[in-house]
């Protein structure tokens, strides 16, 4: 399903602010499966995301998705086949419109958009029909502008909307980060209820070690800009979160290792 | 009462610019200082196709036309080009100064004895009047022409501001409105977001063109110079009409766009009758958009304050 060979990308090059943010990045994804990547602060599981959405265009490396070269393609392009959830629940709804009309946004995704209504009451009925299901009782304010709505219940709605025409490939960027923890909870449960009903191809970024423990059937660390663990079957499923834990305090330490090792050279030699 | 009907004629004209200012300001987002020079650039079109006896709604059209060209090309300097959105309506105005002077031939075009909208309109007037030059109405003498001017401008101002209004609840229009609301959701959902800029500095352009061609038409010539100042102008049409119905919904903003347009020429009116100096009148516009975008901030600022000394009076007690 999702191809990327080799991807790299620097920000800032030749200049103090250089930032290898992905070093060489192989990752190919199966159709319906659901990858979990985790990693520290700039690893680099961003910017991987980033990278398949077509918000930068990478230095090397290809993307294909669903037998498409998507490497050179704008992000408005992509979004034909790529659903996605932000991490600022700000970031996925135009807050001065009202749901109904983000919702009408989201469902010609990847379509072209004429001079027809936006809204209908063919799709009001089937949008009310969905919002019910998620029991936020949002289907009678429809017409209420999204921005008063909370984080939760947006981040709620931007996911239905990502999903409202069935993704190639749905783009989770720590969507739960920015939330509190019971809003946070609703809106994995909704996540885990939407990608296993619709059988979506995932990819997720999150900073939860408890999320990337339960949820998914594989599991990518990054450091660096580079895949360091790939976990899969069996193995992702053993996986507690303890067992994260120690892998991070393992490359921590590697890390103070190689800066203190490098340090005894210097003095031992220079 | 003649120069009531007056003041609210050219109040409704005016409104054409601020329908195109709450596009690209309020809509868009984009500061566009285009207006300054696509205003201008409407009314030379108009005029020097009215001189040589070209029909007016022809010649109205082609000023559109020209409006959403220039419109466009501050678009695409700004999308395309990677220019600061002020600094590309800055360059598209500069040079809009020459080409407006091109296309006039000289400064300033009077268009007296030429066939206009505004001839349209007083014959139409005359035929469904009956032919008197004056006409009473409640009461007050005005004049037929007057009256079917006014009469036709607010048909015309409705019908676009209706035709606005549906426009930004089909497909195309919604993912304009969204584009200026959020950008990165737009393109995440597959539109082209720098298309639809474009797209909409152009319609707001067209309208500022078509607001010139009314305007040269109503006064009866077309000046090079009568773009200075109408950005803040059209700001402070969209400005009064959002604090006389709020920006609740876009129905509510269009109709306030234009009736702060003519709320705002009645006040110039009557300060001008107060004794204003018509060469401070640009400077009291500014002011009055200054104070305007102040003013929510200051009173902000003072509610808190009160509520603050309120509090430290009850813990000194």
């Amino acid at each position: 399903m999702l191809e990327a060979q080799s991807l790299a990308k620097t920000f800032n090059p030749q200049t103090p602010n250089e930032v290898k943010a992905l070093n060489g990045v192989d990752l190919s994804i199966t159709e319906g499966s659901w990858v979990v990547v985790v990693g520290t602060n700039g690893s680099g599981k961003s910017s991987l995301l980033n990278a398949i959405a077509g918000t930068f265009f990478v230095d090397t490396g290809e993307i294909h998705l669903d037998g498409q070269d998507l490497t050179r393609r704008a992000e408005h392009q992509r979004a034909k086949l790529i659903g996605r959830v932000f991490q600022n629940p700000f970031s996925g709804t135009a807050a001065n419109m009202s749901i109904e009309e983000n919702f009408a946004l989201a469902a010609r995704r990847g379509m072209s958009r004429g001079l027809t209504w936006a809204l209908h009451a063919e799709f009001r009925e089937s949008l009310r029909e969905r919002v019910q299901r998620l029991n936020l009782g949002l289907e009678d304010r429809l017409s209420n502008t999204i921005g008063s709505l909370s984080g939760g219940q947006r981040q709620a709605l931007t996911m239905l909307m990502a999903t409202w025409v069935r993704p190639k490939l749905l783009l989770l960027d720590e969507h739960t980060a920015a939330l509190d923890p019971k809003s946070a909870d609703q809106v994995i449960r909704l996540t885990e209820d939407i990608v296993s009903r619709d059988k979506l191809t995932t990819l997720m970024v999150t900073h939860s070690m408890q999320q990337a423990a339960s949820l998914g059937d594989r599991l990518v660390m990054m450091h660096r800009g580079q895949i360091i663990h790939d976990l899969r079957g069996a193995e992702k499923r053993r996986v507690r979160v303890d067992d994260l834990l120690a892998r991070f305090e393992e490359v921590r330490r590697r890390e103070q290792l190689d800066e203190t090792a490098a340090e005894m050279l210097r003095q031992a030699y220079i | 009462m003649t120069l009531l009907i007056g003041v609210l004629s050219l109040g409704l004209i005016l409104s054409f610019l601020a329908l195109g200012v709450l596009i690209s300001f309020r809509i868009l987002r984009f500061a566009d200082i285009t207006a300054e020079g696509s205003l201008p650039l409407g009314a030379a079109i108009a005029a020097v196709l009215l001189a040589r006896g070209v029909e007016p709604t022809l010649a109205t059209t082609a000023a559109f036309c020209g409006g959403l060209v220039a419109g466009s090309i501050t678009g695409v300097l700004h999308t395309k080009f990677k220019i600061h959105g002020l600094l590309a309506g800055i360059l598209v105005m500069t040079a809009l100064y020459s080409v407006n002077l091109d296309i006039m031939g000289r400064s300033n075009i009077p268009l007296i004895s030429a066939v206009t909208l505004a001839s349209y309109a007083e014959w139409a007037g005359a035929a469904i009047l009956g032919g008197g030059l004056s006409l009473n109405l409640f009461g007050w003498e005005v004049s037929t022409r007057d009256v079917s001017v006014f009469a036709s401008v607010l048909i015309a101002i409705s019908v676009a501001g209706l035709i606005l209004y549906f426009f930004f609840r089909t497909n195309l229009g919604t993912a304009m409105r969204a584009t200026g609301d959020n950008d990165q959701m737009i393109r995440a959902l597959g539109v082209n977001a720098d298309y639809m800029i474009v797209l909409g500095l152009a319609l707001s352009n067209g309208l500022i063109g078509l607001a010139g061609a009314l305007l040269a038409q109503y006064q009866g010539f077309a000046d090079v110079q009568m773009g200075i100042g109408m950005v803040v102008l059209g700001l402070a049409s969209v400005i009064i009409g959002e604090a006389l119905v709020g920006s609740g919904s876009l129905g509510l903003s269009i109709a306030g766009a234009f009736m702060g347009s003519v709320l705002f020429r009645l006040l110039v009116a009557i300060a001008l009758r107060w004794g204003l100096d018509p060469n401070d009148l640009k400077l009291i516009t500014a002011v009055f958009v200054f104070l305007a975008l102040v003013a929510p901030n200051f009173l902000n600022w003072l509610g808190k304050r009160s509520v603050l000394g309120e509090e430290n009076r009850i813990g000194a007690r």
